[in-house]
Formats: structure tokens, sequence, C-alpha cells
């Protein structure tokens, strides 16, 4: 078909969003239907042409990037309009799309003040376009300007919609709106990264022969470019590029900050998918291309991974906000996808693409329902919840539901990525000092008490109980067609993943043991 | 001696001044009322010399005149056409401007037009002595353009400053030409090259030759406002009338590192040695103090004075990046400064036009004072966000593009000096962005401090002149190959 046969379909992904934001630019602001429904049927467009391209996708070939194209875009750099995707692209594609769809249902009705649908659905669009087109791109400057794309909706979204109380700023004593601070802190926070990346890119580029910037052409490369004195420098660039975004400890901070502070759309997106941005890198890029120098970073990456485990995990029982607590929860959840990545063997890969799925999906859901709270109870403040199973069942059940799912119980979702993480640590790549992966392996298991600690410990304070007397007189509304709407699909996905993580298995397998093989021989 | 001139290569000069003149003509001949037809005659000038760029780029065969000293080449079209493209741009910003201050209309153009002349006479300078009037030419009309608000005392001190500081670097200049002629007894560029190497070579002639060379970059350092020469840019920027500041920002940089990239490469090509690791000390600290100084500014003009300082900085890594790797990749260094001084001129002109638009909504500089614009002037706001975030770096908009090829020529020496630039400059385009997103933030997450009424209706010159610049910035952001075919075509002034 020929949508699919000179990469118009991945092209159409990235395209349709940033036509649909440019038409909701030149709608009457007044219009709040129109404005929604554009939104909505753009999104819904685009998870059809995902969904269209998983059905198109071969999976016997995995490893091959399919439905793309290469055409000449800057020819003076020898960089060219590459994209396509692989079984790693692809589940994390249809997620972007889907998830999307759900924050544009979910905000129906749920409108951040100052109210502006308009403005607020334009960004979500821009950002959807920056998310698949990081996806799809097949070219290191492609997926530097997709990549860095996606700050600019995030940091509006934070910094016009986000939490307007105040806060002190350490060393300067000023005092700022949480909004301000947060979206700053992001932005900077991912600049940063992304500079070094950026020198990463370039300093590929001039070491290869032909000069290129395309990520397969480098593949093949690789051999050559594991010789250059400074490879480990360049790993280095990258290495900060995309653990500013994963976040790894020590440089998560920018995250509970823009977590608690965004919209709960926002945090959603954040969580879902801006994060599996920087694993997604490690896994395309740094690895591939410079196996040799991730192998020696490897064991770095590691020791980060589960230091990123326990401190995340302490933190969240550390917690009062319930959001900041489940932003926490990420820095823990993402420590097991990196400790995946970091054992480089083709368990941990896997692990690392269905933890990226599952965390997308279960932690997206926690933003959604920790939005959904404090729209009620107009506090996220732990001690003073309770009881929200009596006050509103449905939501409550989904809340336990999830916390469940991502406390990692078998069958649903979380498991596979927190077991199998584990699981490679024991037989991590060849040459990787295995006595280290499995000290990781144990403290990483003691992660997983720690996780479900801070969530059933979470549920008593929020879910179980009697309301407080503060609450037992109202009548807050149960969650509504729209939160149900716009929640189901996640949950449905928590427990097909969870029964059948072939779903995710079957695209991903074959191209990351393509990937292992390729880097280092199998 | 006799010299032939070709007229047809020298259209594009012979319009603008046949333009010149013919500004002052309608200015005394038209009533009051009519004044904006100097302005209308002035802009159909530059178009009519923008056409005969056009053509001598069709016809491709050159020319070379006065012995050399005059050329025109892919290089000096280039910049002729992006100094064509800057001046007209400012010429739209400054109709309503000008026309709002109901006096000396046909003066203000006459000196403008005047000044954009001797851009296109710097361009295709090949010898100091050509290089040195056409450099004056620029500068001279701006000392009275930065005082032309003249009720106002920050205007009399900024174009004072200006003044000073700008014969300042004239004598400096001078001197170091001066230096250089009596070294080599030449003046035009490809011979003093070869006079230069030998000069540096032998050990008697060394420090004047050093001193010579130091003295001329240093001349140019006034030009491009950087560091330690920057002190003026600020309070010159600050008071005089905003399109003015925008042409000093823009044009008149841009004319700097015209002259300072034919002066580097050509007459200095082969002591690279010497001025490397000058301009080396001066893209670092340019960039350093210039993002740093930014941080704190509270005026939107001062702030921008000063991230014009550290994007100048940006422009001159490339040159020590070149220096670095002994020449090996300066084709490269070249096309890459003339990108980001492209892109640059777009974006750094959308923001000055952004401001002028915006000024009818503050009613003062005070970033503080931008609080709220988004409800008031949404698509205004927007604009604004284009224009900050480019010059930022942001992707897809044009600036990352700039940033990108700066990076890649200090990658592309590939050595420790590059590296160590490049990382410089990293961290600077991560410090700018906190500045430039200052203004965005007040814009769009802050309130406004008090409801102004503001019914504040844009001009239609200023209107394309923010058109012109938003759809270069989103142009040249999503098909960067344009950017770089300005460029390479301009690189060709090193052969090849």
């Amino acid at each position: 078909m020929d949508l699919w046969t000179n990469g118009a379909g991945l092209s159409l992904m990235v395209a349709l969003p940033v036509v649909g934001a440019v038409i909701l630019g030149f709608m009457p602001k007044k219009g709040e239907e129109a404005i929604k429904w554009i939104g909505l049927l753009t999104s819904l467009l685009v998870l059809g042409l995902t969904v269209a391209a998983a059905f198109v996708f071969d999976y016997d070939h995995s490893e091959v990037f399919q439905l793309g194209t290469n055409r000449p875009w800057i020819t003076a750099l020898n960089s060219s309009y590459e994209i396509g995707i692989d079984g790693i692209s692809l589940p994390m594609m249809v997620l972007s799309a889907l998830v999307t769809v759900l924050a544009i249902i979910y905000s129906w009705n749920h409108w951040e003040e100052p109210k502006n649908p308009k403005a607020f659905l334009i960004l979500i669009l821009l950002l959807e376009a920056g998310m698949i087109g990081t996806f799809v791109a097949l070219d290191l400057i492609l997926f530097f300007i997709f990549f860095e794309v996606v700050l600019l909706p995030m940091y509006f979204m934070i910094g016009i919609w986000g939490d307007k109380s105040e806060r002190t700023i350490p060393v300067f004593n000023k005092v700022v709106e949480n909004r301000l601070y947060a979206s700053l802190k992001f932005f900077v926070f991912t600049l940063f990264g992304s500079a070094f990346m950026l020198l990463g890119f370039l300093a590929l580029y001039f070491n290869s022969d032909p000069r290129t910037f395309s990520i397969p052409g480098l593949i093949d490369q690789a051999p050559a470019l594991a010789a250059l004195p400074f490879a480990g420098l360049i790993f280095a660039g990258l290495f900060l590029g995309f653990a500013v975004k994963v976040p790894m400890w020590p440089l998560h901070t920018w995250l509970p900050d823009a977590h608690t502070a965004a919209p709960t759309v926002g945090s959603v997106l954040l969580a879902a998918i801006l994060l599996k941005l920087g694993t997604y890198g490690f896994i395309r890029i740094a690895i591939p291309i410079l196996p040799e120098a991730a192998k020696d970073f490897a064991p770095l990456i590691a020791v980060l991974a589960v230091i990123g485990i326990i401190y995340g995990s302490l933190a969240c029982l550390a917690q009062t906000d319930m959001k900041r607590l489940i932003a926490f929860s990420s820095v823990g959840h993402m420590g097991f996808v990196m400790l995946g990545i970091s054992t480089l063997s083709e368990v941990g890969i896997n692990a690392a693409v269905i933890g990226m799925v599952a965390h997308g999906v279960i932690t997206g859901m926690l933003f959604f329902l920790a939005g959904s709270m404090s729209h009620r109870y107009h506090t996220r403040d732990m001690a003073r919840l309770g009881g929200n199973l009596v006050l509103m069942p449905k939501l409550g059940w989904i809340l336990s539901f999830t916390a469940m799912a991502s406390l990692g119980l078998p069958g649903l979702a979380g498991f596979w990525g927190e077991f199998m993480a584990l699981l490679s640590a024991f037989d991590p790549q060849a040459g990787l000092p295995v006595g280290l992966f499995r000290v990781a392996l144990v403290v990483g298991a003691v992660g997983t008490v720690l996780t479900a600690g801070y969530l059933l410990w979470m549920l008593q304070k929020t879910n179980l109980g009697e309301p407080s007397e503060e609450w037992a007189d109202s009548n807050f509304p149960d969650a509504d067609k729209y939160e149900l709407t716009a929640w189901i699909p996640l949950l449905i996905l928590t427990v097909v993943i969870g029964v059948y993580p072939k779903i995710v298995f079957g695209a991903s397998e074959g191209a990351v043991s393509a990937l292992i093989e390729k880097a280092f021989g199998g | 001696m006799t010299y032939s001139i070709d007229y047809a290569a020298l259209a594009p000069e012979i319009i603008l001044a046949i333009t010149v003149m013919g500004v002052l003509t309608v200015d005394v001949l038209v009533p009051r009322r009519l004044k904006y037809w100097s302005a209308v005659v002035a802009l159909g000038g530059m178009l009519l010399s923008a056409a005969a760029i056009l053509m001598l780029f069709l016809d491709g065969s050159g020319a070379s005149m006065f012995d050399g000293s005059y050329v025109v080449d892919n290089f000096s079209l280039t910049f002729k056409a992006l100094f064509l493209a800057a001046g007209y741009v400012v010429l739209l910003m400054s109709v309503g401007y000008i026309e709002s201050d109901r006096y000396y209309q046909g003066e203000y153009y006459f000196l403008l037009v005047s000044s954009i002349l001797g851009s296109l006479v710097m361009s295709s300078a090949r010898g100091f002595i050509v290089m040195f009037i056409g450099l004056e030419l620029v500068t001279a009309p701006l000392f009275m353009l930065a005082g032309w608000r003249k009720g106002d005392k920050r205007s009399n001190e900024a174009a004072l400053k200006y003044f000073l500081l700008g014969v300042l670097s004239a004598a400096i200049l001078g001197w170091g030409m001066s230096f250089v002629f009596g070294l080599t007894g030449e003046v035009r560029f490809d011979a003093v090259a070869q006079g230069m190497a030998q000069a540096i070579g032998d050990s008697a002639t060394r420090p004047a030759a050093i001193v010579a060379i130091l003295f001329v970059i240093a001349g140019f350092g006034f030009k491009i406002s950087a560091v330690p020469f920057h002190f003026w840019a600020p309070d010159t920027y600050e008071g005089a009338p905003t399109p003015v500041t925008a042409y000093l920002a823009v044009s008149s940089k841009a004319a700097g590192f015209v002259g300072l990239i034919v002066v580097v490469y050509r007459a200095f090509g082969a002591v690279g040695e010497i001025w490397g690791p000058a301009l080396w000390l001066m893209a670092a600290v340019s960039m350093t103090v210039g993002n740093l100084t930014a941080l704190n500014q509270k005026n939107i003009i001062r702030m921008l004075a000063y991230s014009s300082v550290a994007q100048g900085g940006f422009m001159l890594v490339p040159f020590a990046a070149a220096a670095a790797s002994d020449g090996a990749i300066a084709p490269a260094a070249v096309s890459a400064t003339v990108v980001y001084l492209a892109i640059y001129l777009f974006m750094n002109l959308g923001a000055f036009a952004f401001i002028l638009a915006a000024s009818k909504h503050t009613k003062s500089g005070d970033i503080e004072s931008y609080a709220g614009l988004s409800t008031r002037a949404p698509g205004l706001a927007v604009l604004g966000v284009v224009f900050f975030f480019s010059l930022a770096g942001i992707p897809p908009l044009a600036g990352w593009f700039a940033k990108f090829v700066m990076f890649s020529t200090a990658i592309g020496a590939k050595n420790t000096w590059g590296w160590t630039l490049g990382v410089i400059a990293a961290v600077n385009a991560v410090i700018a962005f906190y500045y430039y997103a200052r203004v965005v933030k007040a814009m769009w997450f802050d309130a406004a401090s008090s409801e102004v009424e503001s019914e504040a209706v844009v001009g239609g010159s200023l209107k394309l002149a923010l058109a012109l610049c938003t759809v270069a910035v989103f142009v040249l952001g999503v098909l960067p190959g344009l950017a770089s075919t300005i460029g390479d075509t301009a690189a060709q002034l090193l052969g090849g």
C-alpha cells in the first residue's frame, strides 16, 4: 500500500498533529466544542495510523527498519530525512499516540485554570508530533530536533497551568511559584543534557567515514568508531543527554518538581512518554553505535540505576504529597529500566522495552488518578486524605488496582519489567563484572520490596479507613464518563500486557536480539 | 595608471547611491504630510539594488577592480544580499516609528541608506583602504542616527558613547593597518598575506607583526562588540531609537564580521597561530561575559545588547576552530559564521520588531512590563516566543541550526582547543536560555500587574517586517539546507 511504501504513513503521524495545531491556532477561542473535536479527531487519526502501522509491520523481520523513507534533507551535512520503525520503536510509537488521545479525552471537562482549551490542545498536539517524531527518526539531527521540540509544549504546560503554590528556592532565598520554578528547571536540565548530547552526535559525525548522521549508518560503522581514543568521551556526552531525560540519579532532581507542578495531563504525558525518550536514546543510539564504550560505562550505569531504585523508594516513603510520591516512584521504576539496559543483554533490553511500556501505562494512570483526586479534594496531602474507597468506590478501586500493578504484581504489566531486569542482572553481557551485577540484583530485589512498601503505604493513607471528619459529609462525584473512557484502555492494557507480554515482546524480541548480536557478537 | 571600472558589477552600489540622493530630493520636494515618500523611494531603491545583485549572481562572472581591491564575487554578493535584506527589514521597522516622531524623515532614510551602502562596499573590499572607507561609511551615519531622539538624554548619551568609541576603534584599526602597511608595503589583502607570513617568520619584525594583527582584530572587535570591546553596546542600544538599535545589533555587527572574515582569512590567512588564540579567547570570554551579564538585566533592550555580545562570541567560535585545525576546516568555518549571521539577522531583527510592536502595549522597556502580554495580544506574544526561543536555539526555529553549525566547527577541528571551546559554548547555550525564557515567562506565565488599556494598532510596515522575519525563522529552521547553501556560497571566498 502506498501509505507505507515511501514513509508517507510515518510522516503523516508527525505532520498531522502539527497541521491540527495550526488549524486550532486559527480557530476562534469561543468555539470550544469545535476546538475540542478537532483536537480529538486529529489525535484519533494519528492513533489510527499507528495502529494500522502495527498491523502492516512485518514482525518476522522486526530488526529491520520498516515503513520508512530516506530522502536528502541537509545535503551539506549528509543529514537526511531518514525515518522508519523497528520492533523497539513500534510499541513506543503506538503508546505515544494512545496516551495523547486519552489525555485529550480526559481533558474534555477537566480544564485547569486559567481555562484555555485552545492553547492547551495546541500544546498537546505539538507534543505528540515531537514524541512520535523522536521514535521514528533514524537520523541523529532529526532525532535531536524532535527530542528538543518536546520541551517547548511541556514548558508552557507546566508554566501556564502548573501548581501556583509558592516555594522558596534554596541558596537564592527567593520565593517563587512552583510552576515557574519547575518549568524552568525542567527546561534547563534537559537543555544542559542535550547540549552535550549534540556535541556527542557531532563527534560521531566527524569521526565516521563516510561522514553520516544516519543511525543505521553509524551502527554499521560501530567497529571503526570503537577504535577512537575518545569514544568514552563521546559516550559520556550522549549519556548526559539521555540520563537527564530518564532521569537517572543524581540528575533526577528536576523530575519531582516538574511532575508535582505540572497539570494532570502534563504529568501523564511526561511520565508516560517523555521519560522514555531518554531510555530509548540509550537503546537506539548510545549502545548500538558505541557498544565498547557502553561496556565501560555499564557498571556505572548499573550502580546509578540501583541507587535510583533505592533512593526513589526511600524518597517515596518520605513524601506527604501524593503526586510527589508518584513522581519519585518514577525515579525508582526507571531505575529498573536502566538496570536492564546496563546489563547489555537480550533479556535486559527486552526488560527495558516492556518496562518502558508498562511504566508508561501504569504511572500515566497513577497521575491521572492523582489529578482526579486533587480536583475533588483540592489537596494532595496524604495526611488529610483517607477513606477514598468509601467516598468514591470506582475511583478507589481503580487506584488500588493501579497501585498493585505498579508494585509489580505478577499477572499485571509492571511485573515483567522488574522481574526480567533483575533476572538479566544475574547474567549480564560477557565481559561485564558479574559480581557487581549480582550485587545490583540483590539491591534491586530489596528495592522491589520497598516499592511494594511505599505503594501499599500510599493506598493505606489515601484509600483505606474511614474518611476523616473533614470529608465525612462531602459528596464527591465518582469517576465520570470522561475519566472512565480515558482510563479503561490503560487498565485493559495493564492486564493484557501482564498476562500476554508477547504483545510487546513479539515486536521487540527480534529487534533486540539483532541489536545485541550486532553490538556484542551474540 | 588607469583603472577600468565595470559599471555593471557596481550596479547595486550605484543604484543605492542614486537612491540616497533621491531620498533627499524627495524630502525637499514633497509637503510635510507626504514625507513618507522618502521611505518609499528608499525601499524601492533597495529592491532595485537587490535585483541587480540577483542579476550578478545569475551572471556569475564576477569582477575585480582597482588592482584587486574591489571584488565582486559570490562572497561579496551573498553579503550584499544579506545587508540589503537586513536593511530592508530595518527600514520597514522605521517607517511607523519615525513618522510618529514627525521630524527629519528624509534625513533619517538618507543616513540609513548611506550606511547600508557602506556595508555593500565593505563586502567587496579586498584591501585595507577600501575596507576602511566602507567601514566609516557604515559607522558615521550611525553616530547621528543613534542620537535621533534629540529630546531624550539617553539618546544623546547613546550617540556620544558610540561616537567616541567608534572613533577610538577606527583609530586603533587604522593604526593596525598602518603597521601592516609598514611591514609589507601593501594594502591589498592578497599581497599582504605573503608579506605577513614573512614578517611573522622574521624574528626582527615578529613583534611588530603581532601588534599589527592584534590591533586590527581589536578594531573590528569594537564593531562586533566582542568582550572586552563591548562597553558601548548596552548604553548605545538602550538610548538609540529601537530601529537604529536593531540595525546596530544586526547590520553593523555583520559589517564588522565581513571585515573580520576577509581580513583574517585572506590577509592574515597564513598566520592563524597568532590570531587563532586571540579569537579563541575573545569567543570564550564574549559568550561567557555576555551571557552572565545578560542574566541580570531588567531592561529588555539591555538584555538583548548583552545577548548580542554573547551571540557575537558564538560567531567567533568558527574562527578559533579554523585556526585550531590549521586551516583544514576554514571553508566550513567561514560557512558556519555566515550561516550564523544570516539566521541571527532574521531572528534578532524579529526580536526587535517584536519589541517595537509590543512597546505599544508595555509602554516600557522593562521585562516585567511584558507580564500578561499573552492575554492582551496573543498573536504578538506567540511571535515573541518564536524569536526569543529561536535566539535560544530551540528547534525547529532557525536558531538551532546556527548553533549547530557553530558547534560542528568546534568539534570538527578535532583537537582539544576545539573540544574545549565546544563545551564552553554548550554551557553558554544553556545559560542563554535562562534569560531568553524570562521574557517568555513574563509574557505567558505572569499575570498583568494592572489592566492596561491598550488598543494598540501595529502598523502595516511593521507587520510586514514581523512576517518576513517569522517566515525566515521557520523556513531556515525546517529547511536548514537553504542556510547552509548561503554559507557555502560565501565560503567560496577561500576558493573552491
